[in-house]
């Protein structure tokens, strides 16, 4: 018989033990998997949030209350539906060390008849864009037409539909990359196409006037980039100056409160993760301390019948490794249902930019998981291979012969 | 093969009357002939147990040797010492000796094959019929008794063949006929060429016996 085949017989025959330890080992290896999973996909978020940001200051109506329904709209696609004058973009414009500034159009569709699908849309202006035009560019060879669109890689609809908001259809030219913030669900179109859509939605009686405005005069944001070399928060002030009824933001600032959340999140996650360790660990130690004993006659025998204690120790750790092995792969299966489904959830639970990680990093997250597990396994059972193949088998069979 | 101690002792430390330690053997020297059965017997507590396990190589002696043929047992490495005992010596201790996870058949054949030998299946099927214990093969050890435990370790001795048995208390959870039949199986392994030993407390071996030693307060009469 040999060592392997016994190794096997052993764990198929304890199944109380050999299960107990795989779960251990599964809830060990699916804790750490979902939570660098959770961790990396925060990061990508962050990252791709920066990338796609391209503004120094964002300018909003004061009643917009400033950064948290900017942060939230960027963040969530909460639907933001604040305006104010158009012709703050031209006082933008004509602050000191604003090299470039392009406005937008917020509007929501319902979700009703009249809508495919409720989703933020944004009207920018493609002429003087340098926010979304890039990014758009890279789904999108050309200009966007009147009624035309662009979508968010989550918003229900394919390439060629035709998507409808408030009873006027807007034909889909391209679908955006993931970005794991709010843009993802939102719908891109130019300004003509959004004035039509204000006033559609206007007929609906969705209202956006400002007191003294019209549909042609309004804007939601302003994305400003300042000129090299200025300061851009002397630049953030002048503008809050210059430009009655908004507020500028610096979208550092912005970026830094995401990060500083999204570092907080990390370090409740590791936190977590840490619990769950130290609790699975001293399960295990428990698990293998009680194994020492149940096992000692066993091993006794064994030692009776030559084996040594170096085959004995082997054993043993191939009997761990396996388990751990079997726990760590069913706990990072078993983690990949319950972490990759719920991408959205966790999303909206966390209000963090979530992108979802490439095929390569989950690799290594899997891999990373598993091994640390096997790892952390193996070191547990050494203690108790080395305790028991010291065990005296004369003595020890003697003991309540 | 001959089994030698050479005034092998063995000091346990623990409060004994006036002393810190208790000695359990005391220079005792035994030879063990191959072809003979040797009947060790004596009271509970005598130090035989201790004793065969000193000649097994289970357990080191605090002085003296113990050699098998010309090798010195405990000179030798762990990994040796293991393999000589797994191939050279076998052993029927006291008490339940079953490895709880095979079946009685798998327990009889695993000596023979821990350093990767053949299964001696013949050899195991007849010692499980002389030993009445055929009809328990795929058995597990937990549904066995006592008798049949014992029976099952005798078989597995006695399937793997060494030159050397060593017996603590074989018929000890055996009724008188198993045990006639587990002693003239031992007088018969003896009778193959084999060095046995049984160390018992008990008057029934020394009728199979070619010689008696009485066993004393750690010491061989």
């Amino acid at each position: 018989m040999k060592h392997f085949s016994l190794t096997i017989r052993n764990l198929i025959r304890r199944p109380g033990r050999t299960t107990a330890l795989i779960l251990l080992t599964a809830f060990l290896a699916m804790s750490l998997f979902c939570g660098t999973i959770v961790v990396s996909s925060l990061r990508r978020g962050l990252n791709s949030m920066e990338n796609r940001l391209g503004a120094d200051i964002i300018v909003v109506p004061a009643e917009a209350e400033s950064k948290a329904s900017m942060k939230n709209l960027l963040l969530q696609g909460t639907i933001g539906t604040f305006y104010m004058d158009a012709s703050a973009l031209e006082k933008v414009r004509e602050t000191e060390g604003v090299e470039k500034a392009s406005a937008q159009v917020f509007l929501s569709s319902m979700k009703a008849d009249c809508c495919s699908v409720k989703v933020q849309i944004i009207g920018f202006d493609p002429e003087n864009d340098f926010v979304v035009q890039p990014w758009i560019a890279e789904s999108l060879n050309h200009q966007l037409g009147d009624m035309e669109v662009v979508v968010g890689c989550r918003v229900e609809t394919d390439v060629g539909n035709n998507f409808r908001i408030y009873d006027r259809n807007c034909k889909v030219m391209a679908k955006l990359a993931t970005t794991g913030t709010g843009l993802d669900t939102a719908v891109y179109c130019n300004m003509n196409t959004i004035h039509v859509l204000l006033q559609a939605a206007e007929e609906k009686g969705i209202t956006h006037k400002i007191d003294s405005g019209n549909d042609s005069e309004v804007v939601s944001a302003i994305y400003v980039r300042v000129l090299p070399g200025a300061d851009p928060g002397l630049v953030n002030n002048r503008l809050n100056g210059h430009v009655r009824k908004a507020t500028a933001i610096r979208t550092a600032g912005m970026m830094t409160e995401v990060a500083d959340s999204l570092n907080g999140v990390s370090r409740t996650i590791a936190v977590l993760i840490g619990a769950v360790w130290i609790l699975a660990l001293i399960i295990l130690f428990i698990v293998f301390s009680m194994m020492v004993n149940e096992r000692r006659r066993e091993l006794a025998v064994y030692r009776l019948l030559g084996m040594s204690r170096k085959m004995l120790s082997g054993m043993i750790l191939m009997e761990t490794a396996l388990c751990s092995l079997t726990g760590a792969l069913s706990g990072t299966a078993l983690g990949s249902v319950l972490v990759f489904p719920f991408t959205t959830l966790i999303e909206t639970s966390l209000k963090l930019p979530y992108l979802e990680c490439d095929a390569g990093t989950i690799v290594l997250c899997a891999c990373f998981a598993i091994t640390i597990t096997v790892l952390v396994g193996c070191a547990a059972g050494t203690r108790t291979a080395s305790r028991l193949s010291r065990v005296d088998p004369g003595t020890t069979l003697r003991e309540g012969a | 093969m001959q089994l030698r101690a050479e005034n092998v002792s063995r000091r346990y430390f623990r409060k004994h009357g006036e002393a810190n330690f208790f000695e359990a053997v005391r220079q005792v020297s035994l030879i063990l002939e191959s072809g003979k059965l040797t009947v060790l017997n004596g009271k509970s507590g005598s130090g035989k147990t201790t004793l065969l396990n000193m000649l097994a190589g289970l357990l080191n002696p605090s002085e003296g040797k113990v050699f098998l043929d010309e090798a010195d047992l405990y000179t030798l490495e762990d990994k040796e010492l293991s393999r000589l005992r797994g191939e050279k010596i076998g052993v029927i201790p006291q008490g339940r000796s079953a490895v709880d996870t095979l079946s009685v058949y798998e327990n009889i054949l695993l000596p023979g094959m821990l350093y990767g030998g053949a299964p001696r299946t013949e050899e195991a099927e007849n010692w499980m019929e002389v030993l009445g214990i055929s009809g328990l093969r795929n058995a597990m050890p937990a549904e066995l008794s006592g008798g049949e435990l014992r029976r099952m370790a005798i078989a597995r001795t006695l399937t793997a063949s060494p030159g050397v048995i060593l017996a603590d208390e074989p018929t000890g959870d055996l009724d008188s006929d198993n045990t006639e039949t587990v002693l003239a199986a031992l007088q018969q392994a003896a009778r193959a060429g084999k060095t046995v030993l049984i160390v018992s407390h008990e008057a029934d071996a020394e009728a199979y016996a070619d010689r008696v030693y009485h066993m004393e307060h750690g010491t061989i009469e």
